[in-house]
């Protein structure tokens, strides 16, 4: 390689050291024990350890690599892992999930960030047609793991198409895991296992919540460091590989806290609305249950309706509009289930069936703590 | 002004080895892979474009009886088919559209299997890892972008640029000239271009888009919009198997040596109807089909064999009876084909169990279980 001096200096990299191989991870905090951590943070590390143990794991999206994506969530890593492994795209989010499905039959695990909800509708002809229909058109002969992360939901004060809730829209392609964490512990777990499931996953982020903290549990430390070093085809994953404590993290829901007189359903960003919710009643003498969903498809059905059948209420809260919104489908399967235990109708909190508003207004738009309040008054009402 | 600027069907500077007639013509980039291949090469060719065309003819046919619910004839394309897929090696890996039969027949996919999915008993039909030959796409033009990340992963394996014949490893993908007006293509080379990924983008401009003529995607030829991305282009008579195969060759070769993706546009005549549900007589000329057919791409193979001494009778006699030998085993291996059992749909939804797959498939299963009581109950 020479050393010519003789251009102009153009982009970064004329004065950013460039970060083409992958370099030593001293400087890398370590991946053991219990930390308080950001959401996002957990994130961050739920990826680095991910692609520590598996050399086939790339990060691929726009901005993920030096500038580690425009929420951080990648920081650091194209530096640990190379180019190769933490790949800036063009900015073509079809392009970004039509190349991950490539290499993920070639044997690799793609991990796409798609920047903000709103901009993952250019995808979405390769997301439904092809990446949720490649298992079952080939028989079973192929795999396409492949994660697609995405910040969704509002709360940030964020400009148009940057604080939406399209969870649904894939929830209803069969084919297609879709999950969402709500707190750093489950962040960090959730997206391990998602990486290491052999389906393809919708990661939805909730990222009002990405500067919330929590304690995670990082795990026992890594054997050895080496491992992203090598380099060659991949080859099959040990089953054992997988992160301590992920199993079902992609197909249950989870009771976060105990109540006897209501169900409150939530996932993502709605959870710890959902946990306020129930202090409050408490406060006010109703017991509530907060059930977090963590994932939309599968929808955890049993783990919903066994806490229905303890209180005999339920209301299901999501950012998303509730016109045809996960609310429905739950709402319609714990009617079903729990027809003669249901003490009151299912009753659902969401956004409008407006476009989201902007930002001034989505304060009231959002489902907050006084209008999943209101719900939770009009079913002990009945 | 000056001069127009050349249509997207103009044939000024398609590369061509053999005239309409069959007459060698000379071109000194690609004399010499063509002087490579040897006789009997030239007659598996042939061959394999016979056999592919008689599987066309056969399963239309079988189309027409009511034994496929649809099929997507392949007929007049067979010299691009068939050049590009002979300049393949064991390793390379085709993405192609769903006209591509002749390059599944000679990636060894049997033809049978291929009208499982015309059948509609399976959406795929064949080991494609086996093959090297990837599913058939119905969504125009997504599979580049899937050729493209491919590239980008046998890029990352280290298979391009070692020098070892039997290791160095390229992707082709194949896609119409109505594929090239959809964004993903385009994405495909954006992503090709700026990784420098060894696929190979093979347009095969058949000239019409069900019933839009190429006139309809474009004012220039297909392959001048590639430079654009950084991305060689070549503009080659479809219907000339050595052309195709001699500039499928280079393309495959730049991309296996670490030289990047290249763009090739086959210009041929889907002389067909779109599919067995189309009727071309709704908007083309016969004329115009007329012409084509005076250009068939057989027959051009055929004159050229027959005029070089080496397509001896007793071959041609031989490749009848496999013609017809295999018509026969499609007719009866197609009829076989029966209903795939009712719970084969909730079957590979998902690699791992799904709550919501599993119940549904349980709860019909019992569904299907009461009709089967109820039918032994009035016996």
């Amino acid at each position: 390689m020479t050393t010519t001096t003789d251009r102009p200096p153009t982009g970064a990299g004329s004065t950013i050291p460039a970060t083409s191989g992958p370099q030593s991870a001293d400087a890398a905090p370590a991946l053991t024990g219990v930390q308080r951590l950001t959401f996002a943070k957990a994130i961050t590390l739920g990826l680095r350890r991910a692609m520590l143990d598996d050399p086939r794991v790339l990060v691929m999206g726009e901005d993920v690599g030096r500038l580690g994506g425009v929420f951080r969530v990648t920081d650091g890593l194209q530096g640990e892992f190379g180019e190769d492994r933490v790949v800036d795209t063009p900015l073509a989010e079809s392009g970004i999930v039509g190349t991950a499905i490539g290499l993920a039959l070639r044997g690799y695990r793609p991990v796409c960030e798609i920047q903000f909800d709103g901009f993952v509708f250019p995808a979405f002809d390769q997301i439904t047609t092809q990446l949720a229909k490649m298992h079952y058109r080939s028989r079973g002969r192929l795999t396409v793991p492949v994660v697609i992360r995405i910040p969704y939901g509002g709360g940030i004060g964020a400009v148009e198409h940057h604080s939406e809730s399209p969870e649904v829209l894939f929830a209803h392609t069969a084919g297609l895991r879709v999950v969402t964490p709500s707190d750093p512990a489950q962040a960090y777990t959730m997206i391990q296992a998602a990486i290491a499931s052999p389906d393809p996953v919708l990661f939805f982020e909730p990222k009002g919540r990405y500067w919330d903290k929590g304690d995670v549990d990082l795990g026992p430390a890594l054997p050895s460091s080496g491992a992203h070093a090598e380099h060659g085809q991949a080859g099959p994953r040990d089953d054992e590989a997988r992160p301590a404590g992920a199993s079902g993290a992609l197909d249950t829901a989870r009771v976060v806290r105990v109540g006897t007189d209501l169900t409150l359903v939530a996932y993502g960003p709605t959870v710890a609305t959902a946990l306020k919710v129930a202090e409050a009643a408490a406060a006010e003498g109703t017991s509530i249950e907060v059930v977090d969903l963590r994932t939309l498809s599968p929808l955890d059905t049993p783990t919903v309706a066994a806490s229905v059948r303890r209180t005999g209420r339920c209301v299901v809260v999501h950012e998303a509009p509730v016109l045809y919104g996960s609310g429905a489908e739950v709402a319609a399967r714990i009617t079903e289930e729990c027809f003669y235990h249901l003490q009151a109708p299912v009753l659902r909190v969401g956004g409008f069936h407006a476009p989201y508003p902007v930002a001034k207004l989505e304060h009231e738009y959002l489902p907050g703590v006084d209008r999943v309040l209101d719900a939770v008054d009009r079913a002990m009402g009945y | 002004m000056t001069t127009p600027p050349p249509g997207p069907l103009s044939e000024v500077g398609l590369v061509r080895l053999l005239t309409p007639a069959g007459e060698r013509v000379s071109d000194p980039r690609y004399d010499d892979a063509a002087a490579a291949l040897a006789p009997d090469t030239l007659r598996g060719m042939y061959r394999d474009m016979v056999l592919a065309r008689r599987f066309d003819t056969e399963a239309t046919a079988l189309q027409r009886q009511g034994e496929l619910a649809l099929f997507a004839q392949a007929l007049g394309q067979e010299a691009a088919q068939v050049g590009s897929a002979y300049a393949l090696r064991r390793q390379d890996q085709v993405f192609p559209s769903y006209r591509e039969h002749a390059v599944a027949h000679v990636r060894g996919v049997d033809l049978a299997d291929v009208l499982r999915l015309f059948r509609g008993v399976d959406h795929g039909g064949w080991d494609s890892a086996a093959h090297g030959f990837h599913l058939y796409t119905l969504v125009v033009g997504a599979h580049p972008l899937h050729a493209t990340g491919y590239a980008m992963g046998v890029a990352r394996d280290g298979l391009v640029g070692t020098g070892d014949p039997e290791r160095d490893t390229a992707v082709l993908t194949y896609f119409g000239d109505g594929s090239t007006s959809q964004g993903d293509v385009n994405e495909a080379m954006v992503f090709a271009a700026v990784n420098q990924a060894p696929v190979v983008l093979f347009c095969v401009n058949n000239q019409w888009a069900i019933s839009e003529p190429t006139t309809k995607q474009a004012r220039v030829p297909l392959a001048n919009r590639a430079p654009g991305f950084g991305i060689p282009s070549v503009r080659v008579d479809g219907n000339d198997v050595l052309a195709c195969y001699a500039v499928t060759a280079e393309a495959l070769e730049r991309a296996r040596s670490g030289g990047g993706p290249t763009f090739v546009e086959a210009l041929t005549y889907r002389m067909g109807a779109h599919t067995t549900s189309d009727d071309p007589g709704k908007y083309r000329s016969s004329e115009q089909e007329e012409f084509w057919r005076r250009r068939d791409p057989i027959d051009r193979l055929r004159a050229y064999l027959s005029a070089i001494g080496e397509l001896p009778e007793v071959f041609g006699a031989e490749l009848a009876d496999e013609a017809d030998a295999l018509g026969a085993r499609l007719r009866t291996e197609v009829r076989a084909m029966g209903k795939p059992a009712t719970t084969s749909m909730f079957e590979h939804v998902y690699a791992t169990p799904h709550a919501v797959v599993d119940a549904e498939r349980a709860w019909f299963e019992r569904y299907e279980a009461s009709f089967a009581d109820s039918e032994e109950g009035t016996r």
